[in-house]
């Protein structure tokens, strides 16, 4: 059920950003969105991606300190109000969100988010009916 | 003013005939009672007999740090434990810490050259003095603590931290002297003026200041902001702690309580001794000491040693100011801080690549240390998506490196391959102070 999203440790230095957009680049994968953790000497670096785990391997062999997270992603129609009500149904169950972004994908908005119990999570996505996103079907989307 | 004129100001001829008795008797204390020594001077063929002045002390061999560590913790420990009263532990270059046991005569010694230090400072029974170097297993809190008492000054134990209390009490008190390290004492300056502090409002007129190689440059900032004067005390606990050397009023050069501990000057390289004047590395035999007597321990100061009788009256000879090392030791914070220390709490967890650097820096005057270390690529799993669990492995090696160097590191995580490969041991460092 959930998805895989590359998490890489980028420093705040010059350069470092480049480095990972362009060995993507070189392997001819495909961004689906991506946002960075920021602190002040470094910044996690979030991506949604094509191929994530070739993606990965190319990254480290690159030398970058990367690996795969298990992320949940949801479909919600483009409406007011729907991310709310998504939230609300983790929120009544008592699952935290680690951390979440989201980004429009042929016309619908996509919810993507970590919690700190997966299963569970994965239990009131079927219980709420949310739609939730593997990665077939995102890489179909993009 | 001279604590000990006896022995501070005595003829160069019975200084030299004190020290070879002297030298003579702790060769023979050690010889039959520290294993170490008696095994080293066998092995040289030198019995405690072929040393009878103070010139035979060439025949002696060195010691050196590491022979303190490979006899942790008390192989070099002459006194029966039933006659230690005191046991202080400084930083080693890896794992254990050095650890040197006091007798109740040793305590008795240090404290009468630490009143020849104060006393040459202008201290007297009148002053109220703030010890301001980190009480504990560190030998500056007490070594100044106890001469202030012994000659009679009103002693305020006041330790490091808590900079505005101190400093009231300073105000409040009429602190009238100090000991601390010369950067500690520009960080009071500093809060001082953020604090509204002027100095006609504070009464210090003497500053005790060592544990750290300072300047003159500092030394005449220390004085204008503080409205105090500033002179050197230097000291290690290998030997007994501070008040091995002292400025006098003339501050030009620290007087060697020679009497107790006697300075050679060597190349580091060849290991001959230099004549006077000359910059070396500064070599110590204690002359008296019980608890832990060392026969020419290697400092790894680069210092030279000028002899002659000073303005002051003072015969003893006076070390010049420490230029350097001959190995890869830092000061920070006044505590004694080796590469090789952090270098095996580096390699003790698997998360981090074998390589390091540490990058000191003073800011606001108060020196600071970061530690930065690569994590392995095989260690970075899918867990570290949020900066929390990269601050939370940052603080790991940061509360273990805590533990073994007694003082803060700041760890500042890189990505793998981003250290430079040292050449070399000071590869490691990156000293950013100006002094």
């Amino acid at each position: 059920m959930t998805i895989n999203q590359l998490s890489i440790f980028i420093e705040n230095r010059s350069g470092t950003l480049i480095k990972v957009l362009e060995a993507l680049k070189e392997a001819k994968i495909q961004i689906i969105a991506s946002t960075i953790a920021d602190t002040a000497e470094y910044g996690i670096y979030r991506l949604i991606c094509s191929e994530p785990t070739r993606a990965c391997e190319c990254l480290k062999k690159a030398g970058v300190a990367v690996a795969l997270s298990d992320v949940f992603a949801i479909e919600l129609d483009n409406e007011p109000g729907c991310a709310a009500d998504a939230v609300q149904a983790f929120s009544a169950a008592g699952i935290s969100i680690t951390y979440m972004y989201s980004f429009l994908l042929g016309g619908k908005g996509i919810l993507v988010f970590r919690t700190d119990d997966n299963a569970h999570a994965a239990d009131v996505i079927a219980k709420a009916g949310l739609r939730g996103i593997d990665e077939s079907a995102l890489t179909g989307m993009a | 003013m001279i604590w000990n004129p006896n022995k501070e100001c005595m003829s160069r001829d019975e200084m030299s005939a004190l020290q070879g008795k002297r030298l003579h008797k702790i060769v023979e204390y050690v010889y039959h009672n520290v294993p170490f020594y008696r095994n080293k001077l066998q092995e040289m063929d030198i019995r405690p007999d072929d040393i009878q002045t103070i010139e035979d002390i060439h025949k002696l061999p060195f010691t050196t740090k590491k022979d303190l560590r490979d006899n942790y913790p008390f192989g070099l420990q002459a006194a029966p434990q039933s006659e230690i009263i005191r046991i202080h532990a400084s930083s080693g270059t890896t794992g254990n810490p050095t650890i040197v046991g006091y007798t109740r005569k040793d305590i008795g010694v240090w404290s009468e050259c630490m009143a020849r230090c104060l006393t040459a400072y202008g201290v007297t029974r009148d002053d109220i003095f703030s010890v301001s170097y980190g009480y504990g297993l560190f030998t500056g809190g007490l070594g100044a603590h106890y001469g202030v008492e012994h000659i009679g000054a009103s002693v305020i134990p006041a330790g490091t931290g808590n900079t505005e209390k101190h400093l009231k009490l300073i105000r409040d008190l009429g602190i009238t002297g100090i000991a601390c390290t010369p950067s500690y004492a520009l960080y009071l300056a500093e809060t001082m003026d953020k604090l509204g502090i002027r100095k006609d409002d504070i009464r210090l007129r003497v500053g005790a200041f060592g544990a750290e190689p300072w300047t003159e440059n500092m030394r005449c900032e220390i004085q204008e902001r503080l409205g105090l004067k500033g002179y050197n005390l230097y000291g290690l606990s290998e030997v007994m702690g501070p008040s091995v050397s002292y400025e006098c009023q003339m501050q030009n050069g620290s007087h060697i309580c020679e009497d107790h501990f006697y300075p050679e000057i060597i190349n580091p390289v060849t290991l001959e001794p230099l004549p006077a004047g000359q910059t070396g590395e500064l070599v110590f035999t204690t002359l008296t000491k019980e608890g832990m007597p060392v026969l020419r321990y290697r400092t790894r100061d680069l210092c030279s040693l000028l002899p002659g009788t000073c303005d002051c009256g003072r015969t003893s000879v006076r070390m010049g100011r420490i230029q350097g090392r001959s190995d890869d030791m830092l000061i920070i914070r006044g505590i004694n801080v080796f590469p090789s220390q952090v270098e095996s709490v580096v390699l003790s967890m698997p998360e981090f690549a074998p390589r390091y650097m540490l990058v000191v820096d003073r800011v606001n005057n108060l020196d600071t240390l970061q530690v930065q270390v690569e994590i392995r690529q095989e260690f970075f799993t899918g867990t570290f998506d949020t900066p929390a669990a990269v601050d939370a492995l940052e603080k790991r090696l940061a509360a273990k490196l805590k533990s073994v160097l007694s003082i803060s590191a700041k760890v500042q995580l890189k990505a793998p391959g981003t250290i430079e490969r040292s050449q070399g041991k000071s590869a490691h460092v990156i000293d950013k102070r100006q002094l």
